[in-house]
């Protein structure tokens, strides 16, 4: 490794201050970090208290994410080929599925990494890992047919407005990737919602195509009226709960499998990334919303009252929200009393939106978001109460 | 003397880039958000309100000596309200579709904050002629934002300008979309805030 080393610092003094390329500081940076660990300290948050620092931070979500991106891989090209009635067989529904997503998530990290290095070279900051989480939860939170166009607007908008022009990784109050989701699902609603979105369409001479609604759980449940029950339509659908559980099902890319959710927050909480109060704080509070509405469904039409909170937790985006979005430390609060609020508010308005929205049948985007917004508001209060205890004493 | 030096023509330049109402003092904003949906609409409420903001200049300006200092807001608000009203009428009478779209927004010029602001603190100290150019200018530079908004929101939102179609239907065909965000007024906030960031930039340069 001497030379590459060797090399590093040979070419250093053109790309510091003064130097020629002074102004493309930001590649070298990103470059040279690739290969050796990065000798400066974060000076802004996320703060960390030890040797992890925000570039492996981020390299683990990464790698946590990295099977929810091969599983949706997979299952998107499974629901197409079951739509369209083909063999289920698992080379060519992998095949299928690669060629559906993966042009989605270059392009979104080409754009992506575009707007980053842009700022990065005006505003001369770092390039930073931020960015490679951000692009890598994008593609995930989409329906596997969106056009390559609104996943490139979808993320500018997500890189530049919700995080760049308030200074970059660690100043964005909002979590980019839902702000950019957020903004596609607002600009082209057809493309995001209604039931034709969600199953990836195969062209093919001798299958008929439409013949299988890509209704989703969700989209079900919305639609139910009592004294049906949610949890019979759905198995009449053929969504039983292990399914939605395992994640086979018709959804955004990577959100569907509440089982890899789970083993990435595992994952997550045992290495000090993510942090378990949040999760733990949003579970409690969709299955304790859950409860409360169900004692107060006697008689009304409203179907979703009924509804086992458990299923809350496996349809839809539920668990990769409360796993990877709801616990990005930039947007979260970083207080510990504050996290557990904001955890189960962040579940409390997810089943809220859920059941009395019919118009948006996810809630966990929104409630993420406008949770983000009382970040700072959370932890001025943990704050204060941890002061006031404390003053006495002194 | 130079034109751009004379001090009556610094009043009317001066809101139009240096301290426009709208990105710099952040004024008026209700209404920018709510008529710049098309152009129509935020070109005849630009109109409408420079109508008012400088004929209320004017008549503050002529009066300014004879106003009581203690009941000076409900002078200002009987003659601005005078003039929404004379604007209100004619937009019903000469131009009853705009009128309808901009609904309550004309009557509402009443309470726009930059009319009232600067006749508070402009008009009532300064003579009428340059106190007319102040309105004139104000409200130009309030209706050049509502303008520029509106084109983005059109263009963007519905395709349009001035309601003609403007994106070729081969672009349709190739499966563009227009931004439906763009027709819901945080369109307009979002518009606002990046105008506000590009005249900044070009400001500090």
């Amino acid at each position: 490794m001497k030379p590459v080393k060797n090399f590093f610092d040979s070419i250093r003094p053109h790309f510091e201050k003064g130097g020629r390329f002074s102004r493309l500081y930001p590649f070298y940076e990103a470059i040279e970090s690739i290969f050796y660990g990065p000798d400066h300290v974060t000076r802004q948050g996320p703060h960390v208290r030890d040797s992890l620092d925000v570039k492996r931070f981020m390299t683990i979500v990464i790698l946590a994410l990295i099977p929810h991106l091969i599983f949706g891989i997979y299952n998107t090209g499974y629901q197409a080929h079951l739509a369209a009635g083909l063999p289920l067989d698992f080379f060519p529904v992998f095949t299928l599925g690669l060629w559906v997503v993966m042009p989605m998530v270059l392009v979104t990290y080409a754009v992506g990494f575009f707007w980053e290095s842009l700022f990065a070279v005006i505003r001369k900051h770092h390039i930073s890992e931020g960015l490679f989480v951000t692009c890598m939860l994008f593609p995930l939170t989409l329906p596997p047919t969106t056009p390559l166009w609104q996943v490139a607007v979808g993320i500018s908008f997500g890189v530049v407005i919700g995080k760049e022009i308030f200074g970059g990784t660690g100043r964005n109050f909002l979590n980019p990737a839902l702000t950019g989701r957020a903004f596609i699902f607002f600009a082209y609603p057809a493309q995001m919602s209604g039931d034709k979105v969600w199953t990836a369409t195969i062209y093919n001479n001798n299958a008929a195509v439409d013949a299988v609604s890509g209704a989703t759980p969700l989209a079900i449940a919305t639609l139910t009226e009592a004294p049906e029950r949610i949890e019979q339509v759905l198995v009449d659908s053929g969504y039983s709960f292990s399914q939605m559980f395992w994640g086979l099902y018709p959804g955004s890319i990577g959100s569907t499998s509440a089982f890899l959710c789970l083993v990435g927050a595992f994952i997550l909480i045992i290495l000090g990334i993510a942090s378990y109060r949040i999760i733990l704080g949003g579970v409690l509070g969709v299955l304790m919303t859950g409860w409360l509405l169900n004692l107060l469904a006697g008689g009304s039409s409203l179907a979703w009252l009924t509804l086992n909170p458990f299923y809350h937790l496996v349809m839809g985006g539920l668990a990769f929200g409360l796993a990877y979005m709801a616990t990005d430390p930039v947007s979260a609060p970083d207080m510990e009393n504050a996290k557990w609020i904001y955890g189960f508010l962040i579940g409390v308005l997810t089943v809220l939106i859920r059941v009395f929205n019919p118009a948006f049948p996810e809630g966990i985007m929104l409630a993420i978001l406008f949770m983000n917004l009382f970040a700072p508001f959370l932890d001025y209060f943990a704050v204060k109460t941890v002061c006031k205890k404390r003053i006495p004493n002194v | 003397m130079k034109l751009t030096r004379n001090k009556t023509f610094k009043t009317f330049a001066d809101p139009l880039w240096q301290n426009n109402p709208i990105s710099i003092q952040v004024l008026g904003i209700c209404s920018a958000l709510a008529v710049t949906v098309q152009m129509n609409t935020a070109l005849v409420m630009a109109l409408a309100l420079t109508f008012v903001i400088s004929f209320s200049n004017l008549t503050v300006s002529i009066l300014r000596n004879s106003i009581p200092g203690n009941v000076r807001i409900i002078f200002e608000l009987s003659i601005i309200s005078t003039l929404v009203i004379i604007a209100d009428q004619v937009l019903q009478a000469f131009m009853y579709d705009i009128s309808r779209q901009l609904s309550v927004f004309v009557g509402l010029i009443i309470t726009n904050c930059i009319v009232m602001g600067r006749a508070e603190t402009f008009a009532m100290s300064n003579k009428p002629f340059i106190s007319f150019a102040d309105g004139l200018g104000n409200g130009l530079g309030y209706g050049g934002v509502l303008v520029l908004v509106a084109f983005f929101r059109e263009l963007l939102g519905s395709g349009k300008l001035f309601g003609y179609d403007i994106v070729p239907e081969s672009f349709y065909a190739a499966g563009y979309e227009n931004m439906g965000f763009m027709l819901l007024a945080p369109a307009a906030f979002i518009i606002i805030g990046l105008l506000v960031w590009l005249q900044k930039t070009i400001m500090n340069k």
